[in-house]
C-alpha cells in the first residue's frame, strides 16, 4: 500500500462556478443583460421588480426568474405586473445555484428578452456564495433590518455591484443610522453603487430604472462586437 | 445553511482527483477555510457521514484549517481581527480598510492511498 499527497488548491464551489460561467457565456450570446437580485427575507425583492416590470416594459422585455423554496407567489406577482416569469422551486435549499439557472435559461428563447432579473431566496448568507452567472449583483436591503447588517454580513455586502437600501419610507418610525450604514458599506465595498429607496412611494427608484437602461444599452453594444 | 450543497462539492471534487490518482482510499481532505465564509465545521462533518458512505472517501478524515478574518486599515496601517462589533479600525476608526485574509473557501489537498 501507498500513501500519497495530492496537492488541489481548488475552490470549493468551483463546480457551481464553472456552471455560472456557462450561464454567462449563454446571456451574452443572447445579448441579454442580468442581475440577480439578493436581499434577507421580506426586504421587499418582489416588490421591487414588480415596480421595476410596471416601469420599464413599455421599452423593455423583461423576464423574471424566480427563486423560491417552495410556492408560486413571487412569480405569480412579477407575471401580474407584465413580465415573462419562470419559476424555480429550490425545494428547500436556501439559496438558487448556477445549475438551477441553467436549467431555467436553456428552455427559454432569451432572445425575446432585453433583460433578465433573477430573484433570489431570501437569505443573507447562502446566495453570497454561488455565482449565478449575471452580469451584476444586487442586494437589496431594508431599514426594518437596521444598520449594522454590512458589518453582520461582510461576504454579501462585498460581493455585489449595486445595494438599494428600501423602505426609507419607514426612517421616521425606526432607529437607522444611514450613515452608519453607509460607511459600513463602503468600508467593505468602496465601488458599490447605493440608493435610497422606498418601493413603497417610489422614491428613489428613478435613479434605479435609469441605471437599469444604462446597463442594458452598455452590455448589447459589448455583447454585439 | 448551504453546508449540504458545499459538503457535496468537496465529495465531488476529490472523488474526481481521487480517481484521476488511481487511489484506492482517500484518508484526509485539508480544506482552507475564511471566517467570513460562514461555514459550519460540524455540519459539514454530519453530511460528510451521511453521503460519503460507500465511497472511496468514506473514511476520509476532514481537516478544516480555520483562517482568521484580518484587515487592515488604510490610513493608520493597523492590523486587525473582526472584534464582533464594526469592521472599522479600532485604533483610528476609519471606514478605509483592506480585508487581507477570511475569504479563503478551497480544498488545499488529499491524502490518498493506492
Ligand atoms: N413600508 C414599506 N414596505 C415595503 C416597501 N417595499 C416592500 N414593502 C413591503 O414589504 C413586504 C415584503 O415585500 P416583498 O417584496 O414580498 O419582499 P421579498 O424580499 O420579495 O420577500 P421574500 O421573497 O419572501 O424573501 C411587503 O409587505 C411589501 O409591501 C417599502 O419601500 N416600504
Ligand atoms: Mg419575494
Ligand atoms: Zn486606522
Amino acid at each position: 500500500m501507498n500513501e500519497q499527497r495530492i496537492p488541489i488548491v481548488q475552490n470549493i464551489l468551483s463546480a457551481n462556478d464553472a456552471i455560472a460561467e456557462s450561464n454567462r457565456l449563454l446571456l451574452k450570446q443572447a445579448h441579454l443583460f442580468s442581475v440577480n437580485i439578493m436581499a434577507s427575507p421580506g426586504a421587499g425583492k418582489t416588490t421591487l421588480i414588480e415596480q421595476t416590470v410596471k416601469n420599464l416594459s413599455n421599452d423593455l422585455r423583461i423576464l423574471v426568474i424566480d427563486g423560491d423554496i417552495a410556492t408560486t407567489l413571487d412569480a405569480d406577482r412579477a407575471s401580474a405586473a407584465g413580465a415573462t416569469a419562470i419559476q424555480i422551486n429550490t425545494g428547500g435549499d436556501c439559496h438558487l445555484d448556477a445549475v438551477m439557472l441553467n436549467k431555467a435559461l436553456v428552455q427559454t428563447d432569451l432572445r425575446q428578452f432585453d433583460l433578465l432579473i433573477v430573484e433570489n431566496v431570501g437569505n443573507l448568507i447562502c446566495p453570497a456564495s454561488f455565482e449565478l452567472g449575471t452580469a451584476l449583483n444586487v442586494l437589496v436591503a431594508s431599514v426594518p433590518e437596521g444598520h449594522d447588517k454590512p458589518h453582520k454580513y461582510p461576504s454579501m455586502y462585498r460581493g455585489v455591484d449595486y445595494v438599494i437600501l428600501n423602505k426609507i419610507d419607514l426612517l421616521p418610525y425606526v432607529d437607522f443610522d444611514v450613515e452608519f450604514f453607509r460607511k459600513g458599506l463602503e468600508a467593505l465595498n468602496p465601488a458599490v453603487e447605493f440608493l435610497l429607496a422606498s418601493c413603497r412611494t417610489g422614491e428613489g427608484l428613478s435613479n434605479w430604472y435609469e441605471w437599469l437602461r444604462k446597463q442594458v444599452d452598455r452590455f448589447r453594444s459589448l455583447s454585439v462586437v | 445553511m448551504h453546508e449540504l450543497a458545499v459538503t457535496q462539492s468537496i465529495l465531488d471534487l476529490v472523488l474526481d482527483h481521487a480517481a484521476k490518482a488511481d487511489a484506492t482510499q482517500i484518508t484526509k481532505i485539508y480544506l482552507v477555510v475564511g471566517e467570513l465564509s460562514s461555514i459550519v465545521d460540524e455540519s459539514v462533518q454530519f453530511y460528510w457521514e451521511i453521503i460519503a458512505k460507500d465511497t472511496l472517501a468514506e473514511k476520509a478524515e476532514l481537516v478544516f484549517r480555520r483562517v482568521a478574518a484580518t484587515f487592515k486599515c488604510l490610513e493608520c496601517q493597523t492590523v486587525y481581527h473582526l472584534d464582533g462589533q464594526v469592521v472599522f479600525c479600532p485604533s483610528c476608526g476609519s471606514s478605509r480598510i483592506e480585508i487581507l485574509s477570511g475569504e479563503e473557501f478551497y480544498i488545499e489537498a488529499i491524502d490518498i492511498e493506492t
